[in-house]
């Protein structure tokens, strides 16, 4: 289910005649993303970085609510590193690159404990 | 990718289970954040010039390492064990007619280079640093040390850090303090000497962690030479108690001279007992002390940013005598409007 639904949101980038991917800059600070709403183009590459200026770390993971869900109840196992589920170091910044190939409303959020309850909470729209 | 079931259910297993110790006055950080959640006990002294500052951890069983830590008013000269019953000893004389009960106790990248050591001790099972340096720097000092820093944390720790950038930060180590011998419920007290201009208690740290709806509470004793000047303004409604304002007995300060430390109490001195009942959400400000009854600054209360000085007297009459200047001149205006043709 979770596989389908990720190869149906988030398709690897293909060839040279693709349009340039455009990037989104969403900064951290105080535990706090610098954008509570992005909306970006669908069908295209998108470029995120993600900006963690505080000293403690943070997650960017964007997704529908089920995937949240499952975050939040502790039933999703350890994987590694995908590229809609980023962890951001203290202190630092992580790049990702997803496509969105249908209009979709999502959420992206941080469930480190008690972060998302803090406030780390967003809205991605591809339209 | 971490995650758990109920976040404040997680919390208040991780005290219960952990046997998470209690420090009063610091931001306690277990595994899942700050499991603070008891009320804690602190006594402040001020005399001479330097600011004692006096409190405990408690060691409530389980094992594991939780760390502390607490925003200071300025360098100490010396952290030390407390002495054995000073806290005790003042919820006695507060609270007389109740059994008496044991102390509870607390972006620049490369910002870890902007961090210094200015103090290592150990203390029982406590190690504790004493750190200078900014909000980001220290967070990210104790996140390299093994502290787990909630959500709240980098702007509680900037919040400080403005005011004064000496952080106390405490390791403790459940395991090695089983080892030790130390039974549920003994407590570690610490005693903390910070010469300082005024006496300054940081209560905001309390609610590190928390979520808003989540209780805070705290005692903190406050012995002074005369009747100090508080603020904010023990109103009851911000949470803020007045519950002891007195001149503190004989027997008190004798008892307290005779412990561990102590001997700089002086032969009389006045007694305040502060009681925070209140939330995390509510608990937005820390207690600004004036020792000799004047004015306490507002910038150490949280109640003002640093840099928005906080007025003189001179100033405050100044302004007094324009705006009752200002007053009657309107006054006599319309008068003089009213006043037919």
């Amino acid at each position: 289910m979770r596989r389908a639904l990720c190869l149906l949101l988030f398709v690897a980038v293909a060839g040279g005649c693709a349009p340039a991917p455009r990037t989104v800059t969403i900064g951290i600070h105080y535990s706090h993303y610098s954008i509570s709403e992005v909306e970006v183009p669908a069908g295209v590459p998108v470029t995120f970085t993600i900006r963690n200026d505080d000293p403690i770390d943070h997650e960017w993971m964007v997704g529908d609510m089920a995937m949240h869900e499952r975050h939040r109840l502790g039933t999703e196992a350890v994987h590694a590193s995908r590229p809609d589920e980023v962890t951001i170091p203290a202190l630092s910044t992580r790049t990702t690159t997803l496509t969105f190939p249908v209009p979709v409303t999502l959420e992206y959020m941080c469930h480190l404990p008690g972060h998302e309850q803090y406030g780390m909470v967003g809205v991605l729209v591809a339209k | 990718m971490r995650r758990l079931p109920v976040f404040l259910l997680a919390l208040v297993l991780a005290l219960l289970s952990l046997g998470a110790p209690a420090f009063a006055c610091g931001g306690l950080i277990g595994p899942n954040g700050a499991v603070n959640l008891l009320r804690t006990t602190t006594f402040v002294g001020y005399h001479d010039g330097v600011e004692h500052y006096v409190t405990a951890f408690q060691f409530a069983g389980g094992g594991g390492k939780f760390g502390s830590l607490t925003p200071l008013p300025g360098v100490p000269s010396n952290v030390e064990r407390g002495g054995a019953w000073t806290l005790q000893r003042l919820v006695r004389e507060t609270q007389p007619q109740k059994a008496v009960a044991a102390p509870v106790p607390l972006a620049t990248r490369n910002a870890l280079s902007d961090v210094q050591v200015l103090l290592e001790t150990k203390i029982d099972a406590l190690d504790i640093t004493v750190l200078k340096g900014g909000g980001a720097a220290v967070g990210e000092w104790a996140t390299a040390h093994g502290f787990r820093l909630p959500a709240d944390a980098p702007e509680v720790l900037d919040f400080y850090a403005e005011r004064s950038p000496i952080f106390l930060a405490a390791a403790f180590d459940a395991d090695a303090a089983a080892a030790r011998g130390q039974r549920i419920g003994d407590g570690t007290p610490v005693h903390i000497t910070i010469p300082t201009a005024n006496p300054w208690v940081p209560l905001r740290i309390l609610a590190l962690g928390k979520q808003a709806n989540d209780p805070v509470q705290a005692d903190v004793y406050l012995l002074t030479d005369r009747r100090p000047a508080l603020l904010p303004l023990a109103r009851g409604a911000n949470g803020l108690t007045l519950a002891y304002d007195r001149t503190a007995s004989k027997s008190l300060l004798d008892d307290l001279r005779s412990d561990a430390g102590m001997t700089w109490v002086p032969g009389t001195g006045w007694l305040s007992q502060l009681r925070i009942d209140t939330t995390a959400a509510t608990l937005s400000y820390d207690l600004a002390v004036d020792a000799q009854g004047r004015s306490p600054s507002r910038v150490a209360a949280g109640l003002d940013r640093p840099g928005a000085a906080d007025p003189t007297a001179l100033e405050l009459t100044l302004l007094a005598a324009v705006a009752g200047a200002f007053i009657l001149v309107a006054f006599r205006e319309q008068n003089r409007i009213s006043v037919p043709a």
